[in-house]
């Protein structure tokens, strides 16, 4: 009997800077939905947190080898697994 | 849609847009059209002057507010007539621009699509080249900025990525002309038929494509052309309205797609990003290790919480106060050349006897204000754009809008709105222009009615 251990989830806004998560889903609709799958935040995509800004606001994600800023309301709209 | 440019004889050019007042020149044969699709910077825009040069119109299409720009080149006794489309992330618009673009590619008017795409960051910038590969056969791959990729010690491999893509594939530098002319010699090849092609679809999983299936034979012209239709059949799955299907199409399909059109959707966009990462782990390989560590401490430096602003108004300071100093003495000597040439043109005027009157309104009058305008104006701007460009060219503005993009989300618009404010500087014109770079169009129209509270320098 194999164990499969629950995996965690949270928001791409919960990670802190230096970790790495998995997408799981995107929580979007309409604009916003359409605009992170076609930048790359497919399931299974991985996302590191590179750097937070000066003002905690937006935060710089490498995703695909590129650096993506997103705001913390658009990264909360994407589930990790973390 | 499109417009025939009446000429004498038997030319028949079809424009996109309407041409009017342009007279068509006598030509061995007809003009081909290319369109010029990618996403946005990718270098498209160099790649599209580089190959047309100051040929260039901008024209509205068929009705749509956004204009579209096109220019002209000679290769080999035939014209191209190359159609600059929106940038675009995917043939899934989401704005008035990449609605454009798909419509544009969807009618067919263009013989060869060229796709640019981006060698520092091919798997972002592939997706939209393999969408466009399942609408349309002619396509050439351009892939552009290898200067910037072998600057970072990345290679690509042009031939390996041809043969999977199964289209030409073409490497360019465009910035520096490398390239082009293989470009041009690319799209006369594919455009006469001298160069076969057969593009690589991507395939979705059983359930999507056997649904497909189901919807194509029902897709009008899908006996001419299978491929449009079954890229049709697949954006009806998707749940996209609109695109020269009828309503009962659309409630045919919804019947398979229904309430599942959004899961569809992620699934086919998964897959196409998976053959995205596929080809791009083939096709670049990493020749040098760049030191990767370096701009990671440059970057936590001039985004930090302490350093990061001070540094910014640091620069932006000194790119100012360059500005100002350092235009006073070119502006005072074309003051005093202007000035002495003014007395010339009086003297000349005199002796030529002509009416007081002439005299004030052409060289009082248009001459002195239009040389106090260049004497004033010219040398700030000189001065500044080329500054800004150096700034634009170490990579740093985008950290600059990364920095103050908190700020402005305060009040309610876009940390961009940094960029366009500091273009604003040098000419309030350039800086509204410059509002294109904004997404939101809320967050553009203040950037751009705010603009005017810039000063020029």
């Amino acid at each position: 009997m194999a164990v499969v251990w629950p995996k965690k989830e949270c928001s791409l806004a919960d990670l802190a800077e230096g970790t790495r998560g998995r997408v799981v889903k995107v929580l979007a609709d309409g604009f916003w939905r359409q605009r992170l799958l076609d930048l790359g935040f497919t399931t299974g995509a991985a996302v590191e947190v590179v750097k937070t800004g000066p003002m905690g606001d937006p935060v710089a994600y490498r995703l695909r080898g590129t650096i993506i800023a997103l705001r913390k309301r658009e990264a909360a709209l994407i589930r990790v697994e973390c | 849609m499109g417009f025939h440019c009446r000429s004498r004889g038997n030319c028949t050019i079809q424009m996109p847009i309407s041409p009017v007042g342009r007279p068509c020149r006598q030509l061995h044969q007809p003009a081909i059209t290319i369109a010029l699709a990618g996403n946005p910077n990718t270098g498209k825009s160099t790649v599209f002057n580089a190959l047309t040069g100051l040929r260039q119109h901008t024209g509205n299409w068929a009705g749509k507010t956004v204009g579209l720009c096109h220019g002209s080149f000679d290769y080999k006794g035939h014209k191209f007539i190359v159609v600059d489309l929106p940038g675009t992330y995917s043939l899934r618009p989401i704005s008035p621009e990449e609605e454009l673009a798909r419509d544009f590619l969807f009618s067919g008017q263009a013989e060869v699509t060229v796709v640019v795409v981006d060698a520092t960051s091919l798997e972002h910038t592939l997706p939209l080249a393999l969408q466009v590969m399942e609408l349309t056969e002619k396509v050439v791959l351009c892939v552009n900025l290898v200067d910037e990729a072998r600057k970072r010690g990345l290679a690509i491999d042009a031939d390996t990525l041809s043969r999977e893509l199964g289209i030409p594939v073409v490497a360019t530098a465009a910035r520096r002309g490398e390239g082009l002319a293989e470009l041009q010699e690319t799209i006369y090849e594919v455009a006469t038929g001298k160069r076969k092609i057969k593009p690589y679809v991507v395939r979705y999983d059983r359930e999507i494509e056997s649904l497909a299936e189901k919807i194509i034979p029902f897709v009008p012209g899908s006996q001419e052309n299978r491929s449009k239709a079954r890229w049709q059949a697949l954006r009806l799955l998707e749940g996209e309205r609109g695109i020269y299907t009828d309503r009962d199409l659309e409630e045919f399909s919804q019947r398979f797609g229904g309430e599942r059109t959004q899961e569809f959707s992620e699934r086919m966009v998964c897959q196409v990003y998976k053959v995205a990462e596929y080809l791009t782990r083939k096709a670049i390989k990493k020749v040098r290790q760049v030191s990767f560590e370096r701009d990671r401490w440059l970057d936590n430096i001039l985004t930090s919480k302490w350093a990061g602003f001070p540094i910014m108004l640091l620069l932006l300071g000194a790119v100012f106060w360059i500005t100002l100093i350092g235009a006073n003495y070119p502006s005072e000597i074309l003051a005093q050349l202007f000035s002495s040439l003014e007395e010339k043109l009086i003297n000349l005027s005199q002796s030529w006897d002509l009416p007081d009157w002439f005299q004030g309104l052409a060289i009082q009058g248009v001459y002195r204000t239009t040389v106090w305008v260049v004497s004033v104006m010219l040398p700030p701007m000189a001065i500044f754009f080329p500054l800004f460009t150096f700034l634009e060219d170490l990579g740093y503005l985008p950290r600059v809008a990364f920095n103050l993009d908190g700020l402005f989300k305060l009040a309610g618009t876009h940390g961009k709105q940094a960029l366009t404010m500091s273009m604003g500087f040098g000419c309030n014109a350039a800086g509204v222009i410059a509002c294109r770079i904004i997404d939101s169009p809320r967050e553009r129209l203040i950037a751009i009615i705010t603009n005017v509270s810039i000063p020029e320098l």
